[in-house]
């Protein structure tokens, strides 16, 4: 490959000051501010689940009103789902993508700058709310209607505006994904060359085209209901509350998968990385990856089991979701093969990626009891389902995303972090986590519902431990903003490979990593 | 873009850091929070919210940063600083951008056949062990729906839409994709006059079809009772033909601009990017359409 005359223009470098990150479109830039505000987003969702978890220490305790509980219920389901754990992807994606993929940059970095620059002002309208007359929302972040619509407070119309601002950012981001795998590929780079965690976003991204603008099509039926007496989601004029329900899930349940598809191609990566070994079942990840997005179309149901559906539609939903076991199946028997005969190491990454296929797999099977339709008219709604949606969000999306973080930033910054400060952090994690999770499992078997400021003295003992869990777990993350904001600073040089085992186009840069990277484009072998 | 090609091509190109993302996601929270207090006080819910004057600064300035934005990407492209493989990247933009407002649209149609097959005949009583039956006793299932479960509460339109202005507008519609592909071909063998004048047919045709669904607008609030608040047909009808109505007025404005581009001398036979865009959006319009008049007005 002959080498490419640039014109001046590929070589400025960033502009000097905060100014730079305003107008940049440099995807390390932009990446990096994804990552930074989900981290922020990721205190303030966090700081809502510690009043949660405040509140319900003991029963009867009444720290906050129970108006004021149900705002903090939903905000943290929100900020987390579209502010922490989203953007954190998208951040993920945007700097490492054009790398693994040897591209100069994302293939439209000027909508790339602007797909993040909507999330503050959207969030800032959002979190605005909860200081508005009536205060925010507090009907729970599925939003059903009619307690959002015909019972919610004045201030939703603001909420639903701004899910509609990002909602318009998902998509464009979602689409410079697609496209830039598509496209930016450097010459070589097949299809089933690239890494997994590529291959997974292009299918993420894919779902986000596909059920963003329907959620945005939802929200807007909400919002004619309130503003313009429409009758969506109102009986009285033909309508149907479970409209909204089946709109809602059908984006909801792909929006899971949006969640962890990412988190699976960073583990994808790390496994094998500190295995040694190359990934066990490439070819074979790809395709559980595609036929897990292409069944998340068709198990939305399973969230309703409850409303009152046809017998033929319940089995119909209860069997394509227990489907969905088997890929995911095949990914966790995958990783288990790939660490099998390794000769791992056990560095905060691994620590972190081993951690994820444990904690995920439980969250998964729980997963499988709420899909079997008879006994989810016991669990549903309960803390069973708290449980299990943490246990794959939080040691599943969460974990990963943090696993990402460690494993790349001494290639961000070019420093190491500080390992045992790093490992601190981790065993903090992982005994908050499951002490904070695990028991929610069995007040919610009890009976215990979900969205509720108290409850009966005999759930009071594992309520206290769930509490205490959680804050340890909450004041681990501080340990974490210390770890990274220390290693930004500085620290031990670290080397372009700073992991013995590590494989990718991202390695062959130095670290820190140029400004500008693969303006030519690599040679793929 | 094949591999082979990168050798030839120039470097890809990455913009300048750039002041209108900054712009543009500034205009859309304007939009936003001057949006949500418009509609908080048109729905009576606060009263004097300063909402439609940001709402309106918004507006102005949201037109201002996408005219600024597209008369910038023109001129690079003009300027020959778009490879190959730059104009492919921005074709797949266009096609997943089309199918993300196919998805919106999906939603709504979506809605409709869940409404019409589902929903009202449970209501009505059909499925045995259904007790939605028993909400709302005597309630019959007809589509249209001109008698709502609770007619008390939401009283239904006196009539529904007549399907002969609508069929006047599939004509309309159709005819104008026909006239555009006749542009688009004038354009690839480089016949500027039968460019100009069959584009400037596909804008009169879509300035007829806005006007005859106006009309019908009018006919609808005037003599039908068919209101946005007159229930699920009411819904139904406006969601689906309103947001159509809106995309062939985003899709006009394109055309027009896509004019003015062309008295000006943009685009070539093999690279024309920007009319290609237009033209896809145009028949995506078109096609939603036609699977609306039958949803809607048909059957």
């Amino acid at each position: 490959m002959t080498a490419i005359p640039h014109d001046d223009h590929a070589h400025h470098g960033p502009a000097k000051g905060l100014w730079r990150w305003v107008v940049t479109t440099n995807h390390k830039d932009i990446g990096a501010m994804y990552l930074w505000l989900s981290f922020a987003m990721f205190l303030l969702g966090g700081a809502f689940a510690m009043v949660i978890r405040a509140e319900l220490f003991q029963p009867g305790f009444s720290l906050v009103a129970p108006e004021f509980f149900n705002q903090m219920t939903t905000m943290h389901g929100l900020i987390m789902v579209f502010g922490a754990v989203m953007p954190a992807f998208v951040g993920l994606a945007n700097y490492m993508i054009p790398l693994m993929i040897g591209a100069p940059d994302m293939a439209l970095p000027r909508l790339n700058n602007l797909s993040f620059w909507i999330l503050p002002f959207a969030f800032l309208i959002l979190v605005s709310t909860l200081f508005m007359e009536g205060g925010g929302p507090n009907f729970g972040w599925t939003f059903y209607a009619p307690l959002s619509t015909t019972y919610g407070p004045p201030s939703t119309v603001f909420f639903i505006l701004s899910m509609h601002i990002m909602g318009a950012s998902s998509i464009m981001g979602a689409i410079n994904i697609i496209v830039t795998i598509w496209n930016m590929r450097a010459p070589g780079m097949t299809w089933m060359k690239m890494p997994l965690f590529v291959w997974t976003w292009l299918i993420t991204a894919f779902l986000l085209i596909m059920v963003m603008p329907v959620l945005a099509g939802l929200i807007t039926m909400m919002l004619l209901d309130i503003t313009a007496q429409t009758s969506f989601f109102n009986a009285a004029g033909g309508g149907s509350p479970l409209l909204f329900q089946h709109l809602f899930w059908f984006f909801g349940h792909p929006e899971v998968y949006i969640m962890i598809l990412p988190a699976f191609g960073i583990i994808s990566a790390i496994i094998p990385a500190f295995a040694r070994k190359p990934l066990f079942g490439y070819a074979s990840m790809v395709y559980a990856t595609a036929a897990i997005a292409i069944l998340s179309f068709f198990v939305w149901a399973h969230h309703m089991f409850t409303v009152g559906m046809p017998f033929a539609a319940q089995l119909f939903f209860m069997i394509s979701t227990m489907i969905i076991a088997v890929p995911t199946g095949v990914k966790v028997f995958n990783w288990v093969a790939t660490m099998i005969g390794g000769s791992m190491t056990f560095e905060v990454p691994m620590l972190f990626a081993i951690a994820f296929v444990v904690l995920f797999t439980i969250g998964g099977f729980s997963g499988l009891m709420l899909a079997i339709a008879p006994v989810d008219y016991q669990y549903h709604d309960t803390y069973f389902v708290v449980a299990h949606f943490h246990y794959v969000l939080v040691p599943g999306a969460v974990f990963s995303i943090m696993a990402g973080v460690y494993y790349w930033l001494p290639k961000w910054t070019g420093n190491m972090f500080h390992e045992g400060l790093a490992k601190v952090h981790f065993w903090m994690s992982f005994v908050g986590v499951n002490v904070a999770f695990f028991p929610q499992h069995f007040v919610g078997l009890a009976g215990m519902p979900r969205r509720i400021p108290d409850y009966p003295l005999q759930f009071a003992n594992f309520n206290m431990i769930s509490s205490m869990g959680a804050f340890l777990f909450g004041l681990s993350q501080l340990l974490f903003m210390f770890i990274v904001i220390k290693c930004v600073m500085g620290g031990k040089k670290a080397e372009a490979k700073p992991w013995e085992g590590a494989e990718g186009l991202e390695w062959d840069l130095p670290s820190p990593l140029p400004y500008h990277t693969f303006e030519t484009p690599p040679e793929i072998k | 873009m094949s591999s082979s090609t990168h050798d030839k091509t120039p470097a890809y190109y990455v913009p300048e850091s750039s002041r209108l993302p900054i712009a543009m996601a500034f205009t859309l929270f304007l939009l936003a929070w001057g949006g949500a207090g418009w509609l908080q006080q048109v729905a009576g819910i606060q009263e004097n919210t300063s909402g439609v004057w940001i709402f309106s600064l918004g507006m102005i300035l949201f037109a201002a940063t996408l005219t600024i934005w597209f008369t910038k990407t023109s001129r690079e492209h003009m300027a020959g600083l778009n490879s190959e493989q730059l104009q492919d990247s921005y074709r797949q933009c266009m096609k997943w951008f089309i199918v993300s407002e196919a998805m919106f649209f999906a939603a709504f149609f979506g809605g409709l056949f869940y409404v019409r097959f589902f929903e009202l005949q449970w209501m009505a009583g059909e499925g045995a062990k259904a007790a939605t039956g028993m909400l709302y006793e005597g309630f019959e299932y007809t589509w249209p729906l001109l008698v709502n479960p609770n007619p008390e509460a939401v009283p239904g339109p006196q009539e529904a839409m007549h399907w002969t202005i609508p069929l006047i507008n599939t004509t309309l519609l159709i005819t104008s994709s026909v006239t555009l592909t006749f542009a688009h071909h004038a354009l690839r063998k480089e016949h500027r006059s039968g460019l100009k004048n069959w584009l400037l047919a596909t804008i009169v045709l879509a300035v007829i079809f806005l006007g005859f669904q106006a009309y019908e607008y009018y006919e609808a609030y005037a003599h039908l009772g068919l209101t946005l608040d007159s229930g699920i047909y009411g819904s139904t009808f406006f969601i689906l033909t309103g947001f159509h109505g809106i995309h062939v007025i985003m899709g006009t404005i394109i055309l027009i601009a896509l004019y003015f581009r062309v008295l000006k001398g943009h685009f070539t036979g093999p690279d024309h990017f920007g009319f290609e865009a237009g033209a896809w959006y145009w028949h995506f319009v078109d096609v939603i359409w036609v699977l609306l008049f039958f949803v809607v007005y048909i059957f």
